[in-house]
C-alpha cells in the first residue's frame, strides 16, 4: 500500500511570488515586505502530545493487511472514522474528521525526528530543541526570533511551565486558567520595582501581567459581557469552566486561547502540551479520554478563531510512536514513527503527507516499530516557511541547525 | 575559592542547602554553618516492616472491592449497580482522606523540621525515583513508598536505596512491572495452552528502561535497546501481592517464579548465569556500582543544589566521593557540604513551587493545616504526587520562572501573607528569613510597605526569596 506523497500543485505561494518577483526585476526587499504584511495575521498552533501518542490508534491504517494481526484487541477497524480506504481516525476525533473531510486537515502517518530515541525525555528534548544535543532553546522560539527581525511576533504557551520548544532569546507569554490578579494594584507594581535588576523575573512578570489583562477581556467575551468588566465572582466561575479533563473544558480552553490569538498584539504562535499518552497498559480507555480532549480543543480553537481560522495552521505532534504490536498488558511500548495531524483553514486539501511504510514484518523498524518515512523537521519547516514566512536559510541553520538535508514539505498551504 | 563570611554562610546553609530559614534558624547555623548541615546527614528513620501500612492496605482493598462489585453489576446492567454506588463513593472518600493526610504530613514536616537539609536531600531522592500519581490507587501508594523505600535509605548505601525503590509495590505499579511475564516462562506457556491468549500476558520493558535511563547509568550510559529487553526479561516475576490477597499480604513484594523468563541474561556486556530472583538483583547491584551512575547522579545533585549548569569542579568532587565510598550517600552529602563551589554567594537556583511554598511557611514560622492549603500548587504547575513523568519534576529556571508561574505565585502570596504575618513586623521576619542574603532594596521596600501583609508579600516575591 506504499503511496507517494501526493504533491499538491503550488498556487501563488510567497516563495513563488518571491521567485517571480526576482524574475521581473522587482526588488526582493519590496516584495518580501509586502508578502509579510499580508501574512501579519497568520497564526500557528503547535500541540505536543506528551508520553508518545499511539499513531496507529490516532489514524488507524484500516487498509493495511497486517494492522489487525499486530494490534489484535486494540485494533480500531469498523468504528474508525474513515478518511479513505487506507486510513481512518480514532472514533473520538470527530472535529478532526470533519476538518479533513472539508479539506482542512491532513495526516502524516509515519513521521519521526532523525536519530530517534525511545526515551520520552531525550525524545521530547529533541522534538522541541531540534538542535543536535543543544537543549538551551526551542525551535519555535528561534523561528519567532528570526521573524521578529522584520515584524513583531508574539508567542504564548499554555500552562504554568514553559515548554522547551518555546524557550529561547525571544520573551514569550504563558498563561493558564486560574484566579485573576488585579493588574493595576499596588503590590504588582512594587514587585516589578524589586525585579529591576533581575532581567528574567522582570520580563516574566511584566509579560504575565500583560497577559492577565488580555485574559480578563477574553473571559468577558466568552461570557458575552459587553462591558468587558466582569465581577471577581463571575471571573472565578468562568475560569473554573476551563479546568478539568472534560470535552467541554477543552472546548472552552481552545476558545479562550483563540481569544488570545485574536486580541491586538495577541499571540501569533502558540504551544499547548497535552500529557497522559504513555499507554503501556490498558491503552484504550486512557487514549479515548485524551483524544476526546484533543479533539474538543481543536474544535474550540476553530470556533473561537471564527474568520481567523482561515489564516491558521494547527500541528499536532508527539515525541515518538509506539510499538506496532501490543504488549502483554493491553498497551503498547515505546516505538518510533508516529502520526502528526496538520489542520487549519489555511491548508490546501491533500492526501496523506509522506509515504506509508506499511506494517509488513520486513518493513518494521528494528522488527518492532512503524518505520519513519518523513522527517518531522520537514513538516515544521514547510509550515514555518510557507505559512509563517520564516526565511528558508534561517530554517536550515538557526532554526533547525544542520538540517539542509531535511527539505521543507511545500504546498501544504 | 574563598568562602563568603560566616553570616552569609549561615544564610546559605538554611536557604540553599535547607528548605528556607525558620525564625532563629540562621542564628543557630551561624557558629558552624557546615557543621550545622553535617549533623543532619544521619539516617533518621528505620524502614517500616511493611511496604504498605496495614490501614492503607485495608483502605485500598475496601475501595477495590466496592469498585469491582459495582462494575460487575454495571456490566450486567443490573439494577443492583445503583445500590452499590454509594459504597464506592464512601470508600473513595476514605482513601482520598488518607492521601491528603500523606500530603499534609509531608508538607507540614517540610515546613517545621529543624533538619531542612535532610528533608531537601530526601525530596531530591524521592524525585530521582519518581512515582507519579495518575490513577487513584497508585496515588495512595506514594506516601508509603516515600516512607518505606526512600527516606530510610537516603544517607545509606545507594545500592540499598535503589533496590528498595525498584522493588516497592508503588514503583512496580507505576512502571507496569506487576504484569510483565516472560514470553518463555511456564506461565506464558500455560496461558498459551489454555488458549488464554487475551493479550494480558507478555513482557513489559518500562521498568527496565527507566532504571537504566533515569535511575542509574543515565540516557548516555552506554546501554542499547537489547540491554533494555534483557534487563526486562531478568525482571519478570518481580511483582507484588494484589488487592485480592489476604489483607495482611496486600502490597507485599514477591517473586513469582512461574512468570520469570528462564535462562541466563546479558546486560551491558555482563553475563548473568544466576537464575530467578537473584538475577535482577545482581543486575541492579552492578548498575549501582557503575561509574556512569556515579557521574550521572553527581551531576544531578549538583544541578539540584547549586546551579542549572553546575560547575564541573563540583560535579567532579561529588563523583569522587561517590566512587571512593562505593556510593555511600552520607559521604556524597558531606562532599557537597565541603565543596566551596556550593557556597557561591549569588543565588542562581529558582525555587520550584513546592520549595517556594514550604519556604514561605518556614519564613512565617507557620505550617499548612489543611489539604486546601496546598491546592495552589496545582495551579502553579506542581500538583503534589503528580510528577508529569518518571523523570520527575523539572529543575531549571526556564521551566518555572514563567509569566504564568509568577502570576500564580503572586495570587497565592496575596492571599497568604496577610493571614500569615499576624501582628509581627515584616522587616524582622525578613531579617530572620534571609539573614545576610536580604538586599538593601528589598529591605527598604518592606520597611516602606503600607501594611504588614504587604511587607511579607514583598519579602516572599522578592528575587532573593524566589531564588536560593
Amino acid at each position: 500500500m506504499t503511496r507517494a506523497h501526493a504533491p499538491v500543485p503550488l498556487a501563488l505561494s510567497r516563495r513563488r511570488l518571491l521567485g517571480a518577483g526576482a524574475g521581473l526585476g522587482l526588488g526582493l526587499q519590496f516584495i518580501g515586505t509586502a508578502a509579510f504584511a499580508a501574512q501579519a495575521q497568520r497564526k500557528f498552533v503547535l500541540v505536543i502530545l506528551r508520553g508518545a501518542a499511539d499513531g496507529l490508534s490516532i489514524s488507524p491504517p484500516i487498509g493495511d493487511r497486517d494492522y489487525v494481526g499486530l494490534r489484535r484487541d486494540l485494533a480500531i477497524t469498523d468504528e474508525a472514522l474513515r478518511i479513505d480506504r487506507d486510513f481512518g481516525l480514532h472514533p473520538e476525533l470527530k472535529s478532526v474528521h470533519r476538518l479533513i473531510a472539508a479539506g482542512q486537515g491532513r495526516i502524516a502517518p509515519a513521521v519521526a525526528m532523525p536519530a530517534a530515541s525511545r526515551s520520552h525525555f531525550a525524545a521530547q528534548d529533541r522534538l522541541e530543541a531540534a538542535a543536535g544535543g543543544d537543549v538551551s532553546s526551542g525551535w519555535l522560539n528561534r523561528a519567532m526570533t528570526s521573524l521578529s527581525a522584520r515584524t513583531p511576533v508574539e508567542g504564548l504557551s499554555v500552562g504554568p511551565v514553559a515548554p522547551l520548544v518555546m524557550r529561547g532569546p525571544l520573551t514569550t507569554a504563558s498563561w493558564s486558567p486560574g484566579r485573576a490578579v488585579e493588574t493595576q494594584a499596588r503590590l504588582p507594581m512594587l514587585i516589578q520595582d524589586l525585579y529591576a535588576n533581575d532581567p528574567v523575573l522582570s520580563a516574566a512578570l511584566g509579560r504575565g501581567l500583560k497577559t492577565e489583562i488580555l485574559a480578563q477581556a477574553n473571559l468577558a467575551r466568552l461570557a458575552q459581557d459587553e462591558s468587558g468588566d466582569l465581577s471577581p465572582a463571575e471571573t472565578a466561575r468562568l475560569t473554573r469552566t476551563l479546568m478539568g479533563d472534560s470535552r467541554e473544558a477543552a472546548g472552552r480552553l481552545g476558545a479562550t486561547v483563540a481569544g488570545f490569538m485574536q486580541s491586538a498584539g495577541g499571540a501569533d504562535m502558540v504551544a499547548i502540551s497535552l500529557d497522559g499518552f504513555d499507554t503501556h497498559a490498558n491503552q484504550s480507555g486512557a487514549l479515548t479520554r485524551r483524544l476526546a480532549y484533543l479533539d474538543a480543543l481543536v474544535g474550540g480553537l476553530e470556533e473561537g478563531l471564527g474568520a481567523g481560522w482561515r489564516d491558521t495552521v494547527v500541528l499536532v505532534v508527539t515525541e515518538f510512536g509506539r510499538t506496532a504490536r501490543i504488549n502483554g498488558t493491553l498497551g503498547t511500548d515505546h516505538g518510533t514513527a508516529a502520526t502528526a495531524l496538520v489542520l487549519g483553514g489555511a491548508l490546501k486539501p491533500g492526501g496523506i503527507i509522506g509515504d506509508w511504510p506499511t506494517l509488513r514484518a520486513e518493513r518494521l523498524f528494528e522488527n518492532r516499530d512503524l518505520a519513519p518515512t518523513t522527517d518531522l523537521r520537514s513538516l515544521f519547516k514547510g509550515v514555518l516557511a510557507e505559512h509563517m514566512g520564516v526565511d528558508r536559510r534561517a530554517l536550515d541553520t538557526a532554526v533547525f541547525p544542520d538540517s539542509a538535508a531535511a527539505a521543507p514539505i511545500l504546498g501544504m498551504v | 575559592m574563598a568562602l563568603p563570611d560566616r553570616d552569609l554562610q549561615a544564610a546559605i546553609a538554611a536557604t540553599r542547602f535547607g528548605l528556607g530559614a525558620r525564625p532563629g534558624e540562621i542564628a543557630a547555623a551561624r557558629s558552624d554553618p557546615r557543621g550545622f548541615l553535617a549533623e543532619q546527614t544521619v539516617a533518621a528513620t528505620p524502614a517500616p516492616t511493611r511496604a504498605l501500612p496495614l490501614a492503607r492496605a485495608e483502605a485500598l482493598q475496601s475501595f477495590r472491592q466496592a469498585q469491582s462489585a459495582f462494575l460487575r453489576a454495571n456490566r450486567r446492567q443490573s439494577r443492583e449497580a445503583q445500590d452499590l454506588r454509594p459504597e464506592v463513593v464512601t470508600q473513595r472518600r476514605a482513601l482520598r482522606e488518607e492521601i491528603n493526610a500523606d500530603l499534609l504530613q509531608r508538607a507540614s514536616h517540610g515546613a517545621t523540621t529543624d533538619h531542612g537539609f535532610a528533608e531537601r536531600w530526601a525530596l531530591f531522592w524521592a524525585n530521582h525515583f519518581t512515582v507519579g500519581a495518575g490513577n487513584f490507587v497508585r496515588t495512595a501508594t506514594i506516601g508509603p513508598y516515600e516512607a518505606a523505600a526512600i527516606r530510610p535509605h537516603v544517607f545509606g548505601a545507594f545500592t540499598d536505596l535503589l533496590v528498595a525503590a525498584e522493588t516497592h509495590p508503588a514503583m512496580l505499579l507505576y512502571l507496569d512491572q506487576n504484569g510483565s511475564v516472560g514470553p518463555g516462562s511456564p506461565l506464558a506457556q500455560q496461558m498459551a495452552r489454555r488458549k488464554d491468549a487475551t493479550g494480558r500476558s507478555g513482557l513489559n520493558e518500562n521498568l527496565a528502561r527507566e532504571i537504566l535511563e533515569l535511575h542509574t547509568v543515565g540516557v548516555d550510559g552506554g546501554y542499547t535497546q537489547a540491554d533494555v529487553i534483557e534487563f526486562a526479561r531478568a525482571l519478570t516475576g518481580l511483582t507484588f501481592r494484589g488487592f485480592n490477597s489476604p489483607t495482611e499480604q496486600v502490597g507485599e513484594t514477591y517473586f513469582r517464579q512461574i512468570a520469570h523468563e528462564p535462562g541466563p541474561r546479558t546486560v551491558m556486556g555482563v553475563r548473568y548465569e544466576v537464575q530467578g530472583e537473584d538475577q535482577a538483583m545482581a543486575i541492579l547491584r552492578d548498575l549501582a556500582r557503575r561509574p556512569q551512575t556515579a557521574r550521572f547522579i553527581s551531576h544531578k545533585i549538583a544541578r539540584h543544589f547549586v546551579a542549572d549548569t553546575p560547575p564541573p569542579a563540583l560535579v567532579a568532587r561529588l563523583e569522587k566521593a561517590w566512587l571512593g565510598s562505593d556510593g555511600a550517600l552520607d559521604q556524597v552529602a558531606l562532599a557537597l557540604i565541603e565543596a566551596p563551589e556550593a557556597w557561591a554567594p549569588a543565588p542562581t537556583k529558582f525555587k520550584t513551587p513546592y520549595e517556594f511554598m514550604i519556604s514561605s511557611w518556614r519564613a512565617a514560622g507557620a505550617a499548612p493545616r489543611t489539604p486546601g492549603d496546598l491546592s495552589m500548587l496545582t495551579a502553579m504547575g506542581q500538583r503534589p504526587f503528580y510528577a508529569p513523568s518518571p523523570e520527575g519534576w523539572p529543575e531549571d529556571e526556564a521551566a518555572w520562572a514563567t509569566p504564568d508561574g509568577l502570576i500564580k505565585r503572586l495570587v497565592w502570596t496575596e492571599a497568604f501573607a496577610p493571614r500569615a504575618i499576624g501582628d509581627r513586623d515584616p522587616s524582622e521576619v525578613a531579617a530572620q528569613a534571609l539573614g545576610a542574603r536580604l538586599s538593601a532594596v528589598t529591605a527598604r521596600a518592606i520597611a516602606g510597605s503600607e501594611s504588614r501583609g504587604e511587607g511579607l508579600a514583598l519579602l516572599l516575591m522578592s528575587p532573593e526569596f524566589q531564588r536560593r
